[in-house]
């Protein structure tokens, strides 16, 4: 078990190294640099150069890159010359609301697929599982952002039960409660739009193991010895069908950040995927080369996470 | 006659197969006594194991008809908690594949632990880990304390087997059913998981019925013999003479189409035709019919029985009488002829 968590974290090490490399040659491959754009004409050329020299935009690609994770190392993520500081602290303000917004997202995304799973999965080809199945097919087909703005005009505009922008109402203390009764009022909308749209496929999936697990020889083996059904379910078929499940959460996590960039994007949430989503249309690179970076390696956490929660439950997967 | 455990009467087993249902096993007749092994042979798709799943209520949308009786029970229509009861305590099975009938994510010890703890909660977690113990050296697996905390693909098939044979004898079954409990293992494994079942049979004085294809196995282990083609009992007979005296003319196929070392060169006998699927079965009239086709059409009953040729050895239809192989045609004539 420890072993191989071990082996597994230690498998992440060369999967960063390649990450960030890929991340800043592409960002290096981008015409210009700090130096060129926003620049005041009048300036020298001689001295912008000079200034290159000194930044050390005129150095080998590998010097750079071994410098750039230097800094990485000492948590410096460089200036973000659109909003004038630094990126450690801009990405600081916004990662806080995205990590609460994704938490309350898996959340809400599991409260919904496991009950409509089994339900979908134990009395498959029933009304009810058609209900839900019409369900999923209709969530696969629906983008992201077109729910989220059908739901902030039901709810935000016409109902008017949700705030429709921000985090938390300007004005509040943090640390009161009313600050963070406001700040969960502010995520819950997103989250649920999210949420609804996300968990369609583990519904799916979920559905589709119970389905399959019920036809495996073994079942008949549990029937056989004299298990009543309920606990057949309970001990043998769920047990076997989450698993996968289980597996899936890191690719959950992967999914997720693809959403709440559009997400964020509609509900104007101050988050990592609205920054994204600037710092793009402002050509803010470090920023931009940082959130793909730190985008990266949440991945790799996520499929971290999934391949140890698998070698938990399943016992094939341990080494000894 | 022995004393009976189970007498199956007018068994039908029905599946239903776009908007009608089509009986994968069809009048069915048989009893099984105490302390005997009952095979039943028959090919591929010929009903031996959807009677097995019928005895063991084990099928989920089959429509059963007629009578098992066993006790004071008739297994055809007893309620779900009756089924809890009885099976894994009266009723064992051991299935086909042992490779894919383990829970993977159950340790070994959990899965004997389960059968023993369903049926009697009054034992001690100590207790019933001793008991697990014994069982599993008692199927002949080495290292019992240890492959208690193993997991099934941590054993190889042989041994995996043996797990799934002491699950069905965890509550000293008076019924055990074995459905090609060899079939998934190579030869080697095969003798010794038979050796294993005849051991059990004596020590535990169980009713035992046998699903094979093998005639092999038959002539091994079994005491008495139900032949099925598509989905009857086309003859019972004791295992003497079954190989002795096969009356019915798919018995005789079958038998006379074992290789045999000492005939050497000669073509093996090859039954003529395919099963036909269930949905295509004949309903009336010999359903061996079409694949002898050599035979006489009257030599058939219209509505055909079980006949008692001799005690206790039953053929259906009176075509048996008229039955030869093609190439003894001549012989079967000259015979007819004196």
């Amino acid at each position: 078990m420890w072993k191989f968590t071990v082996r597994r974290i230690l498998i992440m090490i060369p999967q960063i190294i390649l990450l960030s490399v890929l991340i800043f040659i592409l960002a290096k491959m981008m015409p210009g640099d700090a130096l060129s754009g926003l620049i005041d004409p009048n300036i020298d050329p001689d001295t912008i150069e000079e200034k290159r020299e000194q930044l050390g935009l005129n150095d080998p690609w590998h010097i750079q890159y071994v410098n750039w994770v230097k800094d990485l190392f000492q948590g410096d993520l460089g200036m973000s010359f659109f909003y004038k500081m630094p990126v450690t602290e801009l990405i600081g303000q916004r990662i806080v609301n995205t990590f609460w917004l994704g938490l309350a997202t898996l959340i809400l995304v599991y409260l919904i697929a496991v009950p409509l799973g089994i339900i979908s999965g134990r009395y498959n080809n029933t009304w009810a599982d058609q209900l839900i199945t019409g369900y999923t097919y209709i969530g696969f087909a629906t983008p992201t952002f077109i729910f989220g703005l059908v739901m902030l005009w039901i709810f935000g505009f016409y109902f008017g039960w949700f705030p429709t922008g921000g985090s938390v109402t300007p004005g509040l203390e943090p640390g009161t409660m009313e600050y963070v009764l406001s700040k969960i009022n502010h995520l819950l909308l997103p989250a649920i739009s999210l949420a609804l749209i996300g968990t369609v496929s583990t519904v799916q999936y979920l559905r589709n193991e119970i389905i399959d697990v019920k036809q495996q020889d073994f079942i008949l083996t549990a029937r056989a010895k004299g298990a009543p059904e309920s606990r057949v379910y309970n001990r043998h078929i769920l047990r076997n069908s989450l698993l996968p499940i289980a597996a899936f959460f890191g690719y959950e996590i992967v999914g997720l950040i693809g959403g709440t960039i559009f997400i964020e994007m509609i509900f104007s949430y101050p988050g990592m995927g609205q920054l994204f989503m600037e710092s793009i249309v402002a050509r803010d690179y470090s920023v931009a080369t940082s959130l793909v970076l730190l985008y990266g390696i949440a991945t790799i956490i996520g499929t971290l996470l999934s391949d140890i929660i698998l070698s938990i439950v399943d016992p094939r997967i341990r080494i000894k | 006659m022995a004393d009976k455990l189970i007498e199956i009467n007018h068994l039908k087993t029905s599946f239903r197969i776009g908007d009608d249902y089509y009986a994968a096993v069809d009048d069915v007749s048989l009893s099984l006594n105490k302390n005997e092994v009952l095979a039943i042979v028959g090919e591929s798709g010929c009903g031996k194991s959807a009677l097995a799943f019928s005895i063991m209520g084990l099928h989920n949308r089959a429509k059963i008809e007629g009578e098992i009786l066993y006790r004071n029970y008739n297994l055809v229509d007893v309620d779900e908690s009756t089924w809890s009861k009885l099976r894994g305590k009266n009723l064992g099975m051991i299935f086909q594949d042992p490779l894919t009938a383990l829970n993977p994510l159950m340790t070994v010890g959990a899965q004997i632990s389960e059968a023993l703890f369903l049926h009697n909660r009054k034992l001690s977690n100590e207790e019933r880990k001793a008991k697990v113990i014994e069982l599993i050296e008692k199927v002949g697996i080495p290292r019992p304390e240890h492959v208690y905390m193993q997991y099934p693909h941590e054993l190889s098939g042989g041994m995996r087997q043996r797990v799934v044979i002491a699950i069905a004898i965890a509550n000293d079954p008076e019924v055990l059913i074995a459905d090609e409990p060899t079939t998934a293992l190579d030869a080697t494994i095969q003798s010794q998981i038979l050796d294993l079942i005849r051991e059990l049979k004596e020590s535990m004085n169980a009713g035992i019925v046998l699903i094979t294809h093998d005639l092999g196995v038959v002539a091994e282990m079994a005491d008495r013999v139900a032949v099925m083609y598509a989905g009857q009992i086309v003859e019972i007979v004791d295992v003497h003479r079954l190989f002795e005296n096969p009356l019915h003319p798919y018995t005789r196929s079958l038998l006379n189409s074992i290789p045999n070392a000492e005939k050497g060169q000669e073509k093996l006998h090859v039954i003529q035709g395919i099963v036909p699927a269930l949905q295509n079965l004949p309903r009336e009239g010999c359903r061996f019919k079409d694949r002898i086709p050599w035979i006489d059409e009257s030599a058939h009953e219209t509505t055909p029985e079980l006949h008692e040729v001799a005690p206790g050895h039953f053929v259906r239809c009176t075509c048996y009488k008229q039955f030869h192989f093609p190439n003894e045609m001549k012989e079967g004539q000259a015979h007819a002829n004196s």
